[in-house]
């Protein structure tokens, strides 16, 4: 025998007792522990990992839809906010609009009522001249009648005066 | 698939071959008449054959020899001082039948493991058992005188006196075909070894472990785990996603219970052997036996899922000139067995290497000491032994994670080999 090792070196000699254990035990905790167990940890690991991937997809989702429903809403916001704005310079531009037409109605019932004293003045005024012409007229009438009765008494003096009428009458 | 069927037939075939020549193993008879002419051999030699009772006291401490014994497998699990956890004898001997009991029949308890009994020619020696080579040696129940060594061929053999003469003893059969300092004797031990009842216990503790792991997924499915259940899942999903899916690829899924077995019971073995007392301390993935079985199992399966794109590499190798294809094919076939050769040596060698230099350092302590005569000594090696040993202690918890890692990624590796799609 040609020995490589110490004869007390027994680990390096293969036996078939040990290698016959060993090949039915490692055989059992396959197919029972490994095909059995092990198998239900790795299906189950997968289910897990399918499911996680699954919610952070549906995550994922949910966000987008989120996002989207958010920008719609700015949106809408934006809009109200502009709409707003509109009523409210609508609104100013009415109120201009009566305020500046109560203005020129104002305006046009006081003109209106300033002319109609105005006329009313001058009707008055035209009356009061009438009636002081007519007074005027009558008072003249009478101081010329008395003057008339005063001095055309005398002959020559009435022929005087009619001579005097005449001729002031051709300077016209 | 008939492709597959005569690739692993091809196969089987030259494997028979091989092994037949590699071992030149003589036939059942031829071995028997040997044993025979080895028997009458020694009935001639016991004569000169001397060896006595007198105790032979060591004169220096063989460190060799102690952690040889330390490594090696037992018939009877020493747990402290006298106490031994007794162990099934199953013995085997080709033409002659079983030999079945408990190991505590040998009477070795408070005899340092050496048995004061021999049954059947059965003996035992520092709880191993060894058989009585000559066949004249009564076959019935028979006190020995004691248990002994005899000088031959320059070494030191164990031997038996009995009625006052000298039987040298054989060891169990190995399959080693006489390389490895065994052979074929005239009888197998498939005992219940200490290391098979090291690996019983370890399938125990991995089926609780496992138990308890299932549990906690039914009792709170889909959710994040926790505790032993988060250890075992990290473990499984490591070598799903770093062995199992860059080695294997697509197929990946149909071999993670395979893998993960492998490496749970790789592992566990390791990491048990390290224990240094009772039920720790067997010696697994640092024996062949162990480790050769494992690679076989590994052989086959990688073998058996082969595709036909496989076995096609493996013999006709496509893509290259022809004169290459007959020097690539037969380096293909021997590289069918030297790939799982490789994984039992690797994981043996660094096992028993990692046990051997903690049993030296250990021996440190009775080196120093000159065997209890220098206290001084022994003190320094003490102080030396923790040192180095915490060292290599952690060291060897490494080599434990990462051996079984190694054997698992080649296995993968091979296996997607094995199932590899052509991409021509």
């Amino acid at each position: 025998m040609n020995v490589l090792f110490l004869s007390g070196f027994t680990v390096i000699r293969p036996e078939p007792g040990l290698l016959f254990w060993t090949i039915v035990i490692f055989i059992v905790f396959w197919l029972t522990i490994g095909k059995g167990i092990i198998k239900m940890i790795t299906d189950m690991l997968r289910e897990r990992e399918e499911g996680i991937q699954r919610s952070l997809d549906e995550a994922k989702r949910v966000r987008e839809e989120m996002q989207q429903l958010q920008a719609e809403n700015q949106e809408i916001l934006a809009k109200a906010q502009e709409e707003r704005v509109q009523i409210l310079a609508e609104a100013k531009a009415a109120k201009d609009n009566i305020i500046s037409e109560a203005r020129e109605q104002a305006k046009e019932e006081a003109r209106k009522i300033i002319n109609t004293a105005k006329e009313q003045i001058e009707n008055m005024k035209m009356g009061a001249v009438i009636e002081l012409k007519n007074q005027v007229g009558r008072i003249a009438l009478e101081v010329a009648t008395k003057v008339l009765e005063k001095d055309l008494s005398k002959e020559d003096e009435q022929v005087k005066f009619v001579e005097k009428l005449v001729s002031e009458m051709d300077l016209n | 698939m008939r492709i597959r069927t005569i690739g692993l037939f091809a196969l089987l075939m030259l494997a028979w071959t091989w092994t037949v020549q590699a071992q030149h193993k003589p036939t059942h008879e031829e071995q028997h008449r040997m044993d025979e002419a080895q028997g009458h051999q020694a009935e001639a030699d016991h004569h000169q054959l001397t060896c006595d009772c007198t105790p032979k006291e060591d004169s220096v401490f063989n460190t060799a020899k102690v952690a040889f014994h330390h490594i090696g497998d037992a018939n009877a699990f020493h747990i402290w001082g006298d106490l031994y956890f007794p162990l099934p004898v199953m013995l085997y001997a080709p033409g002659e039948g079983w030999t079945t009991m408990m190991s505590t029949r040998f009477d070795y308890a408070h005899n340092h493991g050496n048995g004061r009994k021999a049954i059947n020619r059965y003996v035992m020696v520092e709880g191993v058992v060894y058989r009585v080579a000559d066949v004249q040696f009564p076959s019935e129940e028979v006190a020995i005188d004691c248990v002994t060594e005899v000088e031959h061929d320059g070494e030191s053999h164990p031997a038996i006196v009995y009625k006052g003469q000298c039987y040298p003893l054989e060891s169990k059969t190995t399959w080693d075909g006489g390389m490895m300092g065994g052979g074929t004797t005239s009888f197998m031990d498939f005992s219940i070894t200490k290391n098979v009842f090291t690996m019983l216990l370890v399938f125990a503790l991995l089926w609780w472990m496992f138990s308890a792991v299932r549990k906690a997924y039914q009792k709170h499915p889909n959710q994040a785990p926790k505790g032993l259940q988060n250890l075992v899942e990290t473990i499984i999903v490591f070598i799903q996603e770093e062995v199992a899916k860059p080695f294997i690829g697509k197929h990946y899924f149909r071999f993670m219970p395979f893998l993960t077995a492998l490496f749970f019971f790789i592992l566990a073995l390791n990491l048990i052997g390290q224990i240094p007392f009772f039920p720790g301390s067997g010696n697994l993935t640092g024996n062949i036996s162990v480790t050769a079985a494992l690679a076989l199992i590994t052989f086959f399966r990688v073998n058996l899922v082969g595709n036909r794109h496989y076995w096609q590499h493996i013999f006709w190798m496509p893509g290259v000139p022809a004169a290459i294809k007959f020097i690539l094919t037969p380096v293909e076939i021997l590289g069918l067995f030297i790939k799982p050769f490789t994984l039992m040596l690797r994981l043996f060698a660094n096992i028993t290497a990692g046990h051997i230099v903690l049993i030296s350092f250990v021996g440190l302590i009775f080196v120093f000491g000159k065997m209890g005569e220098n206290l001084l000594g022994a003190s320094i090696g003490v102080v030396t032994a923790f040192l180095l040993n915490s060292f290599m202690m952690a060291i060897e918890l490494l080599v434990a994670l990462i051996q079984a890692f190694v054997f698992t990624l080649l296995t993968a590796s091979y296996l997607g080999d094995a199932t590899q799609e052509a991409h021509h």
